[in-house]
């Protein structure tokens, strides 16, 4: 079957701002969403989530690779094209604080993709907007309320009724629930449950927090300075991680039983710097099992178990 | 109560006068630490845990704040009614402080050598080239390599992970017997979240350290605090030894944020939670301020707010606990 989404070999390099050298913020990633899915996407800051977000729905053109829609090429779309195919790919931003324009109230900023889309008459789209409404959980009488007005739980939900109101087959989440309280947190993570259910939507799932991607997610992928590290189904990545730099990750979460010790592997150094790339395997300046290999050969994705990772030495399958 | 606390807060509550009214934000919250130990104040944003802390290091102009009412007992002192010039002796001193956002509490035009040499210049009358022994010091005892060079960067130059490790070594090169530190980790990476946290626990040992430890993060608490404090709105609602709350927390809030975590929850099941919203300051009522989103609420919630009694192992304030 066709994937509905595809990314393949797909970069992003900005000019560095000393203007000489690149950003590789994103570096040949290839990534696979099948239908009904979840994909999640975890990886510190900078390490090229949001930028990878933003060119799979082309909010920004990439420097190289495809991305590909129920099979179709979205690079080679006209802009006409393209902004017909945004109906089926929408997108929730990090920020419920800074994505709504503080100047519409609520009715018009989820009316506003069903008017660039001129769908329905207007006694439609106000019908529609008032399900919405109802359907993220939000209270009828917000509708003529303005976002300042709003707690962060709640602009969130305002940013999904506007996502959904096109009926989209493919929603992107970039970090949906990282600014919001933990009772907060769980309130928004079953919505989009609910939505996925009853509007057969897809979900590539964006986060810094593993916990909730295990959670969420069918397949993972983890990225480290602009590449993927390693992706297979979320069992397999987060119960059995193949990459060191995974371990770690699942490593560095606190564990919420006080009565159980945990140890922490712990990385040396900081996230890096994507402007300044290390020789070989990037991973390899904080790497506690790095060997001279690694400084200087760059490690391919290999298939182990069912899943791939990016390390001289995961046992080949 | 203990003889042997270091820190009592008794009966605290804090108020800000705002254009619309005086509002209260922090209301009879008590608690204690005692030396050597790690205590873990938790809430959702906005519950006043900042406030707490800052109004315990009287960081907090007034007006507009105002304690209202309540003791602030360190080392048999009480801070709440102390001077700034009492307080700026106790600063830096007895008590460090380390924050969520290490770049606005570092002063992005002085060297990172001369910020910490500061509280030593201040407490200990060195001068600057006196104390450069002791920073290098603790530079090395934060776990910042290179230190001699570092001396010489501005916070710009360093990393989030970095700058933190900076602020921690302001907060004890006087060698404080309290630590408070705000969401110590909150804007950090996760990997970098785990040396810092490793690093407090680590000297916390090595320096007899108490810690008031203000957090979001259960798990954080669960590693490193013998003892918890929820706090919401403006009130500790439980408080008891981390072990014997997480076991068995009887709020129902507590219970909530316990059960809702997807740390806890099965994969793909419905996560257990709490609905509705965090009352702003102002629109608390009057009885218990959990009462609109608590699934056990009764009759008397609504009118009663429930006082912080004994509750199995630990202390409650709730008509209808958990059992
Ligand atoms: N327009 C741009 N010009 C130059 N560099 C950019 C631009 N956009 C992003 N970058 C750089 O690309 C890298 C990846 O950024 P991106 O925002 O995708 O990271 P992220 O993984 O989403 O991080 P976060 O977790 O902080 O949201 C960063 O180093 C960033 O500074
Ligand atoms: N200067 C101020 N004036 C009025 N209200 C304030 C002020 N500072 C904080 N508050 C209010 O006090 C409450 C507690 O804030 P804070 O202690 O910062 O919460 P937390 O640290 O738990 O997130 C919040 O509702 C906040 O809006
Ligand atoms: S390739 Fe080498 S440096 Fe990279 S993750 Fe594997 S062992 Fe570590
Ligand atoms: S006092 Fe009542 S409303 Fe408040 S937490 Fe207890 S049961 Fe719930
Ligand atoms: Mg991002
Ligand atoms: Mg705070």
């Amino acid at each position: 079957m066709t994937p509905l989404l595809e990314a393949r070999g797909l970069s992003k390099f900005f000019p560095a701002r000393d203007g000489k050298g690149l950003v590789r913020a994103v570096n040949d990633v290839s990534l696979s969403l099948a239908e009904g899915e979840t994909l999640g996407i975890v990886g510190e800051s900078g390490c090229g989530k949001s930028t990878l977000a933003r060119m799979l729905m082309r909010l920004i053109e990439p420097s190289g690779g495809k991305v590909l829609f129920q099979g179709e090429d979205l690079l080679s779309l006209s802009r006409a094209a393209m902004r017909q195919k945004r109906r089926d790919i929408q997108i929730v931003f990090q920020d419920p604080y800074a994505s709504l324009d503080p100047r519409m109230n609520i009715a018009q900023i989820i009316a506003e993709p069903l008017d660039i889309h001129g769908i329905g008459s207007t006694a439609e789209r106000a019908a529609k907007v008032k399900d919405l409404i109802a359907l993220v959980g939000l209270d009828p009488a917000s509708a003529t309320r303005y976002p300042h007005e709003f707690s962060g739980g709640q602009r969130q939900r305002i940013g999904i009724a506007r996502a959904i109101a096109l009926e989209p087959r493919l929603v992107v989440l970039d970090e949906p629930v990282s600014a919001l309280d933990v009772s907060i947190q769980s309130q928004i993570l079953n919505l989009l449950d609910d939505l996925k259910l009853r509007l057969r939507l897809s979900y590539v799932f964006i986060s810094h927090d593993l916990s909730v991607v295990q959670h969420v997610s069918d397949r993972v992928a983890v990225m480290y300075l602009g590449r993927i590290v390693e992706e297979g189904p979320a069992d397999a990545v987060l119960g059995a991680p193949k990459h060191p730099y995974t371990q770690a990750l699942i490593s560095a979460i606190p564990e919420i039983d006080p009565t159980r010790r945990k140890t922490h592997v712990l990385l040396p150094g900081d996230p890096p710097n994507p402007e300044d790339v290390p020789p070989g395997c990037a991973f390899n300046p904080r790497c506690l099992i790095a060997q001279d290999i690694c400084r200087r050969d760059e490690p391919p994705l290999r298939s182990s178990g069912a899943s791939r990772a990016r390390c001289h030495f995961v046992d080949e399958a | 109560m203990s003889e042997h606390a270091l820190l009592r807060v008794d009966g605290l509550t804090v108020g800000f006068s705002t254009e619309q009214g005086p509002v209260r934000v922090v209301e009879d919250v008590s608690f204690e630490l005692k030396a050597g130990h790690t205590l873990g104040l938790v809430g959702e944003s906005g519950c006043g845990k900042s406030v707490t802390a800052q109004t315990i290091m009287r960081l907090l102009p007034s007006p507009p704040s105002r304690i209202d009412a309540g003791r602030i007992l360190f080392d048999g002192k009480d801070l709440a009614a102390a001077t700034q010039r009492e307080m700026q002796k106790i600063r830096g001193d007895r008590i460090g402080m380390v924050f969520q956002e290490p770049m606005t509490s570092l002063n992005p035009t002085l060297r990172i050598g001369e910020q910490i040499a500061e509280p030593l210049m201040l407490h200990r009358g060195l001068r600057r080239a006196e104390a450069d022994e002791q920073v290098i010091g603790v530079l090395k005892q934060v776990g910042i390599g290179n230190a001699e060079r570092r001396l010489l960067q501005y916070p710009h130059e360093l990393s989030g992970g970095l700058r933190q490790r900076v602020m921690i070594a302001m907060a004890i090169i006087c060698k404080p017997k309290l630590l408070i530190a705000d969401e110590p980790t909150t804007a950090l990476d996760v990997t970098i979240q785990a040396q810092i946290m490793e690093l407090l626990k680590a000297l916390q040992k090595e320096l007899g350290l108490a810690v008031l430890l203000i957090t979001h993060d259960l798990g954080m608490v669960a590693e490193m605090c013998e003892t918890i404090a929820v706090m919401y709105a403006g009130r500790i609602v439980e408080t008891g030894r981390t072990v014997d709350v997480f076991a068995n927390p009887h709020h129902p809030y507590t219970y909530g944020l316990l059960t809702s975590s997807p740390r806890r929850a099965r994969k793909g099941e419905r996560l257990p939670s709490i609905p509705g919203l965090v009352p702003p300051p102002g629109a608390r009522g009057q009885g218990c301020s959990f009462a609109a989103r608590c699934p056990n609420v009764l009759e008397r919630c609504r009118v009663d707010a429930p006082p912080l009694i004994a509750l199995g192992k630990d202390a409650a304030a709730c008509w209808n606990p958990v059992p």
